[in-house]
């Protein structure tokens, strides 16, 4: 199971935009590998029954009251921008639409 | 675009081959105060990144706080379409990379939505009648909308040949509602009329409830047709989704020409692709987007920065009680009180007239002046600047002083229109252009009889005419005398008093 | 203390400098120019700071003495200074999470606890170094370099919140904050030879901490005693409506528990899974004697059985990596921080996966797509699934223990600080550092490491691990305490004072 393909590899690093080297793809390969093996024992407990934890504290219903305030100063928006134009975050063209 | 390439069976024809099958995801934009998980404007519009923060700009370390308001238009919606509302549910993450998603991911609900499973009864006409349809919903839950994209350079404005774009965070937060309907089966011909019959029925429902403004134009409900056509004797077929599809004409037309298309394919031999499509209002065509052959990975894992939302049984039967009357029931109701029929109230719900013909009737205007209003002279006004009946700066009050001024003579049905005319270019309420123009009927007496003298004069033939026995020819004096007075005679009395005046029973 | 000389000031703990500061004994600017120049003396070595915000300080102190002189109220720890670990949002100053991704991002607001901080006037002197994105137990993943242990140079001061600590052992400043996801406090408190305390998850405010892992993530306060610890453990702590998971609920008095350090009828825990192999022989013989302190103290010790702990690093590092893939997913150059490759014609996919090619370091990427495998659909059950069951069964082992012990203790590490290099790329080796600090952040209780001694082979810093159930922090405090003072009465000093003077 713990077998991780170099095409898994390749596979993951775009779904996380990863732009990995052919040297990282391949030592990516072997540590994930490893790392899932190590990990992948968790599987074994059975725990069918078991609810899941996402939260550690458990809470429930945390609401905001639906009042509007005003946000950040534009400049201070812009400030961080790599790239900024027409008052926008200007971004490299898109291929994929969604 | 030009001449279409795409090839379509006569829908007939189509239908004749095939069982369509539809489903509807719709998006609605919540009318909240606030977005969905930051204190920002959710108002539409604003200056470009104006109304950010550092929850919506998706800064590091910002966190997402829920909008209680948001919570409960979604339940009061649920509530609407019959579903039944999670007493323990989590938000979740749908991670993926797209420049208007400030943080990559999108918090939405995955596997547990806060309402599941209800029904929306709408009524399509047909030639026998009015057929009361059902659509299964399958869900409502919560998410996030994105930020607004504009293309640049390149010379189309479109995504495609862009050299850049550029994005402004201001819709990023806003709340959404999606509802997802199971899928629609046996509607076959009356497919695309149940589907724009399902979003106006969606669409009152919301106003109704008062959750959104619902503006199509705005892009405030937007909605995704997904269509397969089952071969006969089959129960599924390959499905084409098409994305945001923004008017009610829009989504009976996409259906349409989506059956007609797919069935051209499958009776060629072809295949569906399963796919993500694009709808354009000038064609009326779709075109193939992205494909979607392999299945997104969007890795949903329930969003830890959120603690569940469990809506206690008190809390949903509060909010229950602040459910108004179902649409449907309402035109029903309105329909026996007024006692008009089917057709004349098809007509103010085409004009999307309902809700303000109602409110003119509470303001003492006689229903018959209040419809006869809205779907005549308002609704040709409204067409021909392009707006909303709703945008128009007319309101109840206006008509029923107007009325009044009827009523009591001192404004003649022409004349009442001219009023409405200057309240429309801005000219100020009924009295004060009635004033500034001048419009009231001359009614007295010594008036008129001035320039029915004035008339005869000028026509001495006339009054033999009359006199002899040709009361017809009185029009032609009544003409002069209403052109005398700049139409505000009132004909008729006219026309009575030049009788009387030359001793001839009318 | 009239006249105390820079050397001095910069050894003291918060709490006498506090009563300095508030008997007019010394100034808070004196005192700020004292760390400064401390800074300025063995930085260069220890690199314990990313950003020293020099001018700002002073003019805090400034503030600070103004306002003492001119009679106000001030609170207890105004005028001390403090160093802040690089994950927490201070407005207009540079945070980095120790990543290239973010080099110079000036934050536009202030995360909770800076305004916590500010609000009690306490003087912030800077940035600290830390792990990339707080992923690692050496600080050498930091993406501007190691800092190094001030106890030997050649080692590691633990990590994530390596700068943190080392900032403290090396006397650049008497407070200090950090964040701890599996250990990144405690881990680093314990190598040191410092007290670093997770609180109860929800306990402190999450708002502007640069999240890792979200269901893990708390910061807390890092000292060189445990009352200096709680007394910043009770300015940062409290609710925060801005983070959803903070907990609404008073803060248990851990100053107080500090103050107290009878355990006299305490029953305390020995976890049976955190101790045996594994575990060098120095680091178990300062723990056994710890644990003997603990009984002459009037504590009653027995073992308990944590079972699904073997389970523990197993489940966090599926669901660590998890969360963080979607948590870094942000950092992608269109809003802020680094962009590379944008020559006007790559698209934005490729300029984004550029950037985070370019930016981020290798155990970051090596947990992005650990995460993003253990999320995908065919191993999602598997994987993040049964590692949040696993979660659940290690929170139920906390709940059977606790219901016969008060605390659990432990070895709040396996080993004392290795050698830098020496695991650098052997990230299974590197993860077991934290074999005994994870299940507490799975659970979400609470936790103080506070330092015991020094290992008998190489003379370095033991760290022990007490173990609270949540929203009971105070029990840390008082268990420390007891330690602490029984620890100085025997050694006749604080272990920190054999720190080298370097």
């Amino acid at each position: 199971m713990a077998n991780i393909t170099r095409e898994q590899v390749q596979h993951l690093a775009h779904l996380a935009r990863l732009e990995l080297t052919e040297e990282e793809t391949a030592h990516y390969t072997d540590q994930l590998s490893a790392i899932v093996e190590a990990v992948e024992h968790v599987s074994e407990v059975a725990a069918d029954d078991i609810p899941p934890t996402s939260h550690p504290v458990p809470m429930t219903n945390v609401f905001r009251e639906d009042v509007a305030r005003p946000g950040l100063d534009r400049a201070d928006v812009q400030a961080g921008a790599p790239s900024w134009e027409d008052d926008r975050f200007r971004v490299p063209r898109i291929l994929d639409e969604d | 675009m030009s001449a279409s390439a795409i090839e379509r069976m006569k829908f007939d024809d189509a239908l004749a081959a095939f069982e369509p099958v539809l489903g509807l995801e719709t998006h609605v934009e919540l009318g909240t105060a606030s977005k969905m998980f930051c204190s920002c404007s959710a108002e539409f519009g604003g200056e470009p990144n104006t109304h950010v923060c550092p929850v919506c700009l998706g800064l590091p370390g910002s966190m997402p706080v829920v909008n209680a308001s948001a919570i409960e238009s979604t339940i009061r919606m649920g509530l609407s379409l019959n579903c039944s509302i999670a007493s323990w549910c989590r938000f979740a993450r749908k991670n993926y990379f797209y420049p208007d998603m400030p943080k990559d991911y999108q918090v939405s609900q995955y596997d547990e939505p806060l309402c599941v499973d209800g029904y929306l009864d709408v009524v399509v006409a047909t030639d026998d009648g009015p057929r009361e349809f059902r659509v299964e919903i399958e869900r409502v839950h919560m998410e996030e909308d994105t930020g607004k994209l504009t293309h640049a350079g390149g010379d189309t404005g479109r995504i495609h040949g862009a050299d850049y774009s550029l994005v402004d965070y201001n819709r990023a937060g806003i709340p959404l509602i999606e509802i997802v309907t199971k899928p629609i089966v046996g509607a076959g011909e009356l497919a695309p009329l149940v589907a724009r019959a399902y979003v106006t029925e969606l669409r009152d429902l919301m106003r109704a409830l008062g959750v959104s403004d619902v503006r199509m134009d705005q892009g405030s409900l937007r909605c995704d047709v997904n269509v397969s056509l089952a071969p006969s004797g089959e129960p599924w077929g390959t499905r084409s989704e098409t994305k945001n599809v923004n008017s009610l004409r829009s989504v009976e037309r996409a259906v349409r020409f989506e059956i007609e298309r797919q069935a051209a394919v499958l009776s060629g031999g072809g295949r569906v692709v399963q796919e993500t499509r694009h709808f354009h209002e000038d064609t009326g065509e779709t075109t193939s987007g992205r494909s979607k052959e392999h299945a997104e990975e969007y890795r949903y894992f329930p969003e830890p920065d959120l603690v569940p939302v469990a809506p206690t049984s008190d809390w949903v039967e509060e909010l229950r009680g602040t459910l108004p009357e179902v649409p449907s029931v309402r035109r029903a109701r309105l329909q026996a009180v007024w006692n008009i029929s089917d057709l004349e109230m098809q007509t103010l719900v085409n004009a999307e007239a309902l809700d303000l013909v109602e409110s003119t009737i509470d303001h003492g205007v006689d229903q018959a002046a209040a419809r006869k209003w809205w779907t005549g002279e308002f609704t040709r006004i409204a067409n021909e600047q392009g707006i909303a009946l709703t945008d128009l700066p007319v309101t109840a009050a206006h008509i029923a002083r107007v009325e009044e001024l009827i009523a009591d003579g001192s404004l003649t049905d022409k004349l009442a229109r001219q009023v409405f005319e200057g309240v429309i270019a801005g000219e100020g309420d009924v009295d004060a252009v009635v004033q500034a123009r001048g419009l009231v009927v001359v009614g007295d007496d010594s008036t008129l009889l001035a320039a029915i003298e004035q008339a005869l004069a000028d026509q001495p033939d006339v009054a033999e005419k009359i006199q002899g026995g040709k009361v017809q020819a009185a029009g032609a004096i009544v003409g002069a005398v209403m052109k005398a007075t700049k139409g505000q005679a009132d004909a008729a009395k006219v026309r009575t008093l030049l009788l009387e005046h030359l001793g001839v029973d009318g | 203390m009239s006249v105390i000389s820079d050397a001095d000031l910069v050894r003291q703990d918060a709490a006498t400098l506090s009563s300095a500061l508030s008997a007019g004994d010394i100034t808070s600017v004196e005192l700020t120019q004292a760390c400064l120049n401390r800074i300025s003396a063995v930085d260069g070595t220890i690199h314990a700071f990313l950003h020293v915000d020099t001018d700002a300080a002073l003019a805090t102190a400034q503030d600070v003495d103004r306002r003492r002189a001119a009679g106000e109220e001030l609170g207890r720890l105004a005028g001390v200074p403090l160093a802040l670990k690089d994950v927490l949002t201070m407005r207009g100053v540079p945070t980095t999470c120790g990543s290239r991704i973010l080099e110079g991002w000036p934050p536009p607001y202030d995360s909770t606890i800076v305004e916590r901080l500010r609000a009690a006037d306490v003087v912030i002197l800077g940035k600290t170094n830390m792990d990339e994105f707080a992923m690692g137990s050496s600080t050498e993943h930091s993406g501007y370099g190691p800092t190094r242990n001030p106890w030997d140079v050649e080692r590691i001061p633990g990590g994530s919140g390596g700068g943190s600590a080392a900032a403290l052992a090396a006397f650049e400043a008497p407070l200090a904050i950090g964040t701890d996801t599996g250990g990144s406090i405690r881990q680093p408190a314990s190598v040191t030879g410092t007290v670093g305390v997770k609180p109860t998850y929800g306990a402190v405010s999450r708002y502007g901490l640069v999240a890792l892992a979200s269901s893990l993530d708390q910061a807390g306060p890092c000292a060189r005693s445990v009352m200096d610890a709680a007394l910043l453990h009770e300015v940062i702590a409290g609710y925060d409506p801005r983070d959803s998971t903070s907990i609404n609920a008073p803060v248990p008095d851990v100053v107080a528990g500090a103050g107290n350090g009878d355990i006299r009828g305490m029953r305390i825990g020995l976890v049976r899974e955190l101790s045996g192999e594994g575990y060098q022989p120095g680091v178990r013989e300062r723990f056994d004697q710890a644990v003997a302190m603990l009984t002459d103290l009037g504590a009653e010790v027995v073992e308990v059985s944590c079972p699904h702990f073997d389970y523990a690093l197993g489940a966090y590092y599926l669901i660590l990596p998890s969360e963080a893939s979607s948590n870094l997913a942000r950092f992608d150059g269109m809003r802020y921080g680094l962009r590379a490759g944008d020559d006007g014609e790559a698209s934005v996919e490729e300029v984004m996966s550029r950037t985070r090619e370019v930016g981020f370091g290798a155990e970051v990427k090596r947990r992005i797509m650990l995460g993003t495998y253990a999320l995908s659909s065919g191993y999602y059950d598997a994987y993040y699934g049964q590692a949040q069951k696993v979660r659940t069964l290690i929170s139920r082992d906390f709940a059977a223990a606790f219901e016969t012990v008060d605390v659990l203790v432990s070895p709040t590490t396996p080993t004392t600080a290795f050698k830098i290099g020496e695991k650098v790329d052997d990230p299974l080796a590197m993860y077991l550092n934290d074999i005994a600090t994870i299940p507490v952040n799975l659970a979400g209780n609470c936790a103080m490491s506070l330092p015991i001694g020094l290992a008998r082979e190489d003379d370095l810093p033991v760290g022990l691990q007490i173990m609270a159930p949540a929203q009971t922090d105070d029990r840390l405090y008082r268990v420390g305490a007891a330690l602490e003072e029984a620890l100085l009465d025997k050694r006749g000093h604080a272990l920190i004072e054999e720190a080298p003077a370097l």
